[in-house]
């Protein structure tokens, strides 16, 4: 076992593996270290659930689709393929 | 039936159904993919209109190549790889210059999720790289319930803005609610690169919320 590995994680390496922990993609080992980071320590805990957050509201914006009208031609373009 | 078996199974129909001329098909199919089709599509092609175009391009060689789909891949797969050929030939076509290294190599630039001014220094005596200025509270306004319009457009604002490869890593994984595994196979990802984009888009759509809720607080 090398030293990382028993070394308690700061806050600066916690935010960067914040989403490998959130995709279940962290290992074993550094998982241990982020959760008992994140017991002790308040700010953390507020960065997990602000990107927690983002993640959620992202959720809830509209994707952008085509126009009405350009559905439209692409509906009348099938007409026109099947009729061919 | 399992999910998987259930799937293929519906496509089998739905292709069948396309084949037979059956407009209701089409349109559903329209329906279903085209937003995400031109997410994948504005990643390559410099703008909306041209975006539409490659979509629109895109359906009709669906249509004239469905007889020789032979369901070796699945629909949505199939799609897909029209698509992104599409767009690719239309991007050089425009002599844009592919702003899409960020795709083949996120770790190419150093982008830290968190300002790194807001951390004690390395060397600090007994807290090194703990938060300096940690983050405050978001409060009820980041409540889901109460999280109102102007929220809204701060975040999909910031989402546009997004640098091309992060943006459409986080819209088809957050918008869409893509699995990871359907995002790699389309943009052509690692696993490892796909989750570094999205982790420096979602953190930099943190930071927009965070600089917008301290200013209205």
């Amino acid at each position: 076992m090398n030293d990382d590995t028993r070394k308690e994680m700061a806050c600066q390496e916690l935010v960067e593996v914040i989403t490998d922990y959130l995709e279940a993609r962290l290992p074993e080992v550094d998982r241990g270290r982020f959760e008992a980071h994140l017991a002790s320590c308040s700010a953390c805990q507020e960065h997990l659930e602000q990107m927690r957050a983002v993640v959620r509201l992202t959720g809830r914006l509209t994707p952008q689709s085509l126009e009405p009208a350009t559905v439209d031609s692409l509906l009348s373009a099938f007409r026109r393929w099947r009729d061919s | 039936m399992a999910p998987a078996a259930e799937m293929r199974s519906m496509e089998a129909d739905l292709i069948a159904r396309l084949r037979g001329g059956d407009e209701a098909a089409f349109s559903c199919l329209v329906h279903t993919y085209s937003a995400s089709l031109k997410r994948v599509a504005i990643a390559f092609v410099p703008s909306d209109a041209v975006a539409d175009e490659v979509v629109q391009d895109t359906w009709l060689a669906v249509l004239n190549g469905i007889d020789r789909f032979e369901g070796r891949s699945s629909v949505k797969t199939w799609i897909f790889r029209i698509l992104t050929n599409r767009a690719k030939t239309r991007a050089i076509r425009e002599r844009r210059t592919i702003n899409f290294s960020e795709l083949e190599d996120p770790l190419e630039t150093d982008q830290p999720a968190v300002d790194p001014a807001r951390f004690l220094p390395a060397s600090h005596s007994t807290w090194p790289g703990h938060w300096a200025s940690p983050p405050e509270h978001w409060s009820a306004s980041a409540e889901d319930a109460v999280v109102g319009r102007e929220t809204m457009e701060v975040l999909r604002r910031g989402l546009e803005s997004l640098p091309p490869a992060q943006r459409v890593v986080v819209a088809l994984r957050d918008v869409h609610g893509w699995p990871a595994s359907d995002v790699c196979e389309v943009l052509g990802l690692s696993e490892a690169n796909q989750r570094v984009l999205l982790h420096r888009g979602r953190s930099r759509l943190r930071g927009a919320l965070e600089v917008y809720f301290a200013e209205n607080a």
